[in-house]
This record gives structure tokens, sequence and C-alpha cells, in this order.
């Protein structure tokens, strides 16, 4: 018998967190502020990277997508003179361009093949950037990113410039991106994505084009890496070829192996978990280099010791809470 | 004008030996095991640091360091066996996830040990062969000496997996590892033996490569890309394959870089795996998947 839990739960649970969320910066300093605004645009970043996987593909191009995003809007407002909100969504939307047109050679591949050639296509468009100055400037990327416009209505005045603000508009951005990939999900497309992971013989039997929905899931994912590479140019004001290598990558895969990618949260914590260790224990302890050893040890510890990841944690911890009683939320997710 | 094509031959017969070497370790290790080892470009890194060590500051042989850097990375890649792919076994995507994992922790220690700086390996011979007389093509000893030992070792792990019972058992585990251990042959065991020869291959590259390239920790990273074309190229599991990709990327790869430039190259590299990945996924010489 399906337990009899309030149904204003989760929506109290959400009210509690944003009102967390918001008080956040009050309780910063102004470098950990900077920190949490490149968290939540990693955040935007891992949980694209997850409905990408949604069809059962791990892709190694993610993070120089994002990279896409970030020149496309870079460029479209430092050389054409686009409004920089507007070449946002216009940087994304190339990101979603390039996806597309990467989909063709890539979608043909699958598993391994799939991993491999999308390594391969990323890391040619990264040496594009790299090899042409013009209009990519080289080895040593763009500078003088043209930074968020300030509002200035009346009284009313946010200087972007300032992380707590950057902070507040990255939130909505990234809440309402989330919101509308969680949709998505939950939608019969959404539904058709695991299919297409799962049972992607017999989804084809019963007429379901999964190149098309394959394709389909590449594209948003990918819009949404490029939106997240928008946010962080505009903030950062620098970008280069280096900051979209493979290493950043192997991060994104860090956090959404080892917060699960089963649920929507479960990338989110992985995020969440590791820059907290990353920032609380590294860097106040001065151990900032040994980043890579933690998260190469995470890695390995995660995937023989937890395959599941973090997320799998999330009943356990909530049956404590409830007294033993708390029904597996959501949808029934596919065990790995 | 012929010197200076024969020259840039010599440079791409160089190339095409320590990438063979690095490949055909990649591609034992995978067909035994079925786990592409990603940090195999740090085992390569692993091996010109044995040489830094042994022989820039402690002083000893030049071959003496390529032996112990030969010994030192096939028992890590032994240690990797027993603590990594062992527990992943039929589980490639977490084998290729805890590679990842070895990889960083891997180059994190170098970074610990010997500094992010690129380091100064004392030429062990200045040797040089002059091909076509004085101003005609050169061939310094170093790199010939990387040609023989290529030649030599892939010589001896022919002979090994044709000629011995150990090769025997290792080409019969790849083939089909269940009816391997059907016939007695320990799967285990022979993991091993495939994980020694193949960190070797790639330390015994790094060792004698070392003094001709930029050792850094990162130095793995480009060598893992470039093994990666190879042995998609070559088809994923055919060691064949591997050495002839190897000599076709390095000549590729080589000219390329001689009349363009590096870049360019390495994206001509990229392209070319794409195209393989497009048009024959199992490779020039694969013939089946080894799932």
């Amino acid at each position: 018998m399906p337990e009899a839990r309030p149904t204003w739960w989760p929506a109290l649970g959400l009210v509690l967190l944003y009102a967390g969320l918001v008080l956040l910066p009050y309780v910063l300093s102004y470098s950990q502020k900077e920190i949490a605004v490149f968290l939540v645009i990693n955040v935007l970043l891992v949980v694209s990277y997850r409905l990408l996987t949604l069809t059962g593909e791990w892709s190694l191009a993610h993070v120089v997508i994002m990279g896409v995003g970030a020149y496309g809007s870079a460029l479209l407002s430092k050389r054409l003179g686009v409004p920089v909100p507007l070449s946002m969504l216009l940087g994304a939307g190339t990101a979603a361009l390039v996806a597309y047109i990467l989909s063709f050679p890539l979608l043909r591949m699958k598993g391994f093949y799939f991993l491999i050639g999308s390594f391969a296509a990323g890391e040619i468009v990264r040496l594009l950037w790299k090899r042409f100055r013009e209009p990519f400037g080289g080895p040593k990327g763009l500078k003088l990113i043209p930074e968020f416009p300030e509002i200035d209505i009346g009284p009313l005045y946010v200087d972007f410039f300032e992380p707590q603000n950057y902070y507040y508009f990255c939130l909505i951005v990234v809440s309402l991106s989330i919101w509308v990939m969680y949709r998505l999900e939950r939608s019969p497309i959404g539904l058709t994505f695991h299919a297409v992971h799962w049972q992607d013989k017999l989804a084809e039997a019963v007429g379901v084009d999964t190149r098309k929905y394959r394709t389909l899931a590449f594209v948003v994912a990918s819009f949404f890496a490029g939106l997240s590479g928008a946010l962080l140019a505009h903030y950062v004001g620098t970008i280069n070829p280096n900051r979209f290598n493979v290493e950043e990558m192997v991060f994104v895969l860090t956090w959404a192996i080892v917060g699960g990618t089963a649920t929507v949260y479960g990338p989110i914590l992985g995020a969440v978990v590791l820059t907290a260790i990353n920032e609380v224990i590294l860097r106040e302890l001065g151990f900032e280099q040994m980043r890579p050893l933690l998260y190469g040890a995470i890695l390995i510890a995660s995937v023989m010791f937890l395959p599941q990841g973090l997320e799998s944690l999330v009943p356990k911890v909530s049956r404590l809470f409830t007294g033993g009683k708390a029904a597996k939320g959501g949808a029934a997710e596919p065990a790995d | 004008m012929y010197e200076f094509l024969f020259q840039t031959v010599l440079n791409a017969l160089y190339a095409a030996s320590y990438m063979a070497l690095v490949a055909v370790g990649l591609v034992l290790i995978f067909g035994v095991m079925g786990i592409i080892n990603f940090a195999h470009g740090e085992l390569y890194m692993l091996g010109a640091y044995a040489v830094v060590g042994v022989y820039a500051d402690w002083e000893y042989p030049y071959f003496l360091a390529v032996a112990v850097g030969l010994v030192f990375t096939g028992l890590v890649g032994i240690g990797m066996e027993r603590g990594l792919f062992r527990p992943m076994r039929d589980n490639p995507l977490g084998g290729l996830v805890v590679s990842i994992g070895f990889l960083l922790i891997l180059q994190a220690l170098a970074v610990l040990g010997f500094g992010v700086r690129m380091e100064f390996i004392p030429p062990p011979t200045q040797a040089v062969i002059e091909v076509f007389g004085s101003d005609g093509a050169v061939l310094p000893l170093q790199r010939l000496y990387v040609i023989l030992a290529t030649i030599l070792l892939l010589a001896a792990l022919w002979w090994f997996l044709r000629r011995t019972r150990f090769g025997w058992a290792l080409r019969a585990c790849a083939q089909d590892p269940e009816a391997a251990a059907l016939q007695g042959i320990s799967i285990n065991q022979t993991a091993r033996i495939a994980m020694f020869i193949g960190a070797a291959l790639a330390g015994v590259a790094g060792a004698l490569t070392a003094p001709l390239v930029r050792t850094y920790p990162y130095m793995g990273h480009s060598v893992i890309v470039t093994a990666f074309i190879i042995i998609i190229v070559g088809g994923v599991g055919s060691l064949e394959g591997a050495v002839v990709a190897a000599v076709l990327y390095a000549f590729v790869h080589t000219f390329v870089t001689t009349f363009y430039d590096g870049v360019i190259a390495d994206i001509v590299g990229l392209l070319l795996m794409l195209l393989v990945l497009i048009v024959r996924p199992t490779g020039l010489f694969g013939t089946k998947e080894r799932a």
C-alpha cells in the first residue's frame, strides 16, 4: 500500500531548500561566494550531462560543448555587439547546433566507441580554438568578454559583477533549466529516453525512432551545457581552450559517477559534495594541488564501494528520519 | 629534397616505434581483460620518470635505468590488475572509470615526487648517424635505440605469444575467457602476465624516449590520445593492427607536422580516427568486438 505522505511535503522541502540557497551568500566570504557561483554553473553542466546519459551514452565532449556555448556567447557579444542576455541564449543555441552536426557521425556509435568518438570530436573542436587565433584567440583564448549588463531602473540597481548578485542570477537560470529538463524527463519523451537506453531493441520494434531520441537528448543536453558555458564566460571575462580540456571533463564525470545518475539530485549531490570537500579540505588546508589525487581516489572508491552513487544513500537517510516507513520517492528508477 | 624526405621518413619510423610499443601494450590489456586502460599514458610517464630518478638524479647507467623503468612499470601494472581491474572484471565502464581515477592519482604522485616542471635529462649519447653525407639526413643514435628496442621487444612478444605455453594461454583467454578457464587456464594468472607485459611495454617506451621528449607529469595525455587513435584505426584487440596503424599514423602525423604544423597534424589524426569509427568501426585489422 502506498504510504499516505502529505502531498505538500516535496513542496515544503523545495521552499526550505531555496530559502537556504537564498540566504547562503550571507554566511559566505567573498571568495566563497565566487565558488558558489561556479558551483551553481557546474550543477547546470552536470545535470545536463545526466540528461545525455539517460539514453545510455557517456560522452567525453560535454565540457567542450560547454566551451562552444562560452565561445559562442563571448564572440557574439564582443565582436558583433549582441546584448549579453541574448548572446547567452544564442551561445547555448550554437552549442546545440554544433551538437546536432556532431550527432551525425557520433550517434552511429555506441558504448565505448561513442565515448572515444565523442572525445575525438571534442578534441578537434578544442584544437580548432587553439589553432585559429582569428576569431578564437588561439591558446590564450578570449579576453575582456563583456560582463552581464547591470540593471539600473530608478531605485533598483543591480551590479552583476558582484558575486552575490550573479549567484542569484545563475540560481534563477539554473533552476529554470533544471525544471525544464525535469519536465522533459517526466514527459513521454523522457520515458522514451529510458526505453532507448534499457530496451533499445524493444523500443525499435514498437516503432520508436531511437536515433531521433538519442539526437534529441544530445542536442537538448548540449543546449544547457552551452548555457552553463555562457554563464561562466560572462562572469570570469576570459576563456581559453585549456579551460575546457579533458581534465575538466573528468571532474564532471566524477561528479556524475560519485553522485549517481538515476535521479536528478544524484549528480547535483556529487558536484556539491565534491566541491565542498575540495574547497573546505583542500583549499583550507593548503593541499590545492592534490585535487586530482583526491578526485582519483574518490572516483575509484565510489565505483568499487558505492556503484549506485551517493543518491542511493538518500532513501536510506530519509528512512532514518521517517522511522523506516518512507516509500521510495519519485518514479521507479531503473537500477544500474 | 630527397634528403629532406628521407629525414622525415626517419623521424616517422622513430615515432612509429614508441607509439607501437604503447599501443601494443594497450591492445594486449584490452584483449585479455576487456578493459581500456586510460592510465596507459601515465605508465609511459612512469617509465620516463624512472629514467629521471635512476639515471639523471642518481647517475646510474642509462640502460640500467631503462631496465628499472621496464620492471617498475610492469610491477605497477600487476598492482593495477590486482587492485583495480580484477574487481571490475565484466564491467567495462567500471574498469574504464577506475583507470581514469588511477591516471589522476599517478599524475598527482608524479607532481608530488618531482614537481610540475619539465625535467632535464642529460642525453645518454650525443652520437648522430649521418645518412647521405654530412649535409644529408641524420639519425641520432638515441632514436636508433628506440627503433631497435621496439623491433627486439615486439619480436620477443611475438615469440612469447606464439611459441610458449604462457603465450598460448594468453591468446586463449583473449579469444574466450570461459573456455580457457574450462581448460584449466588461470584467468587471474594470465591477466597478471598480460598486465605486466602491457604496462612494461609502455614503461620501456617512456624510458627510451625520455631523453628525447619533454618529460613532465602530464606527458601521458598526448600519448594516450595517440594510442587510442592507433588502436581504433588498427582495430581494437588486434596486435598486428596496432603495429600497422602505429606506422601509418606516425607517417601521417610526422609528414603533416613537417609540412603544416603540429596542431593540424593532431586534428588530422583525430579525424582519421573518427573516419575509421564511422566507416569501419572494427578498424583495419579488427574482426569482431571483444565485449
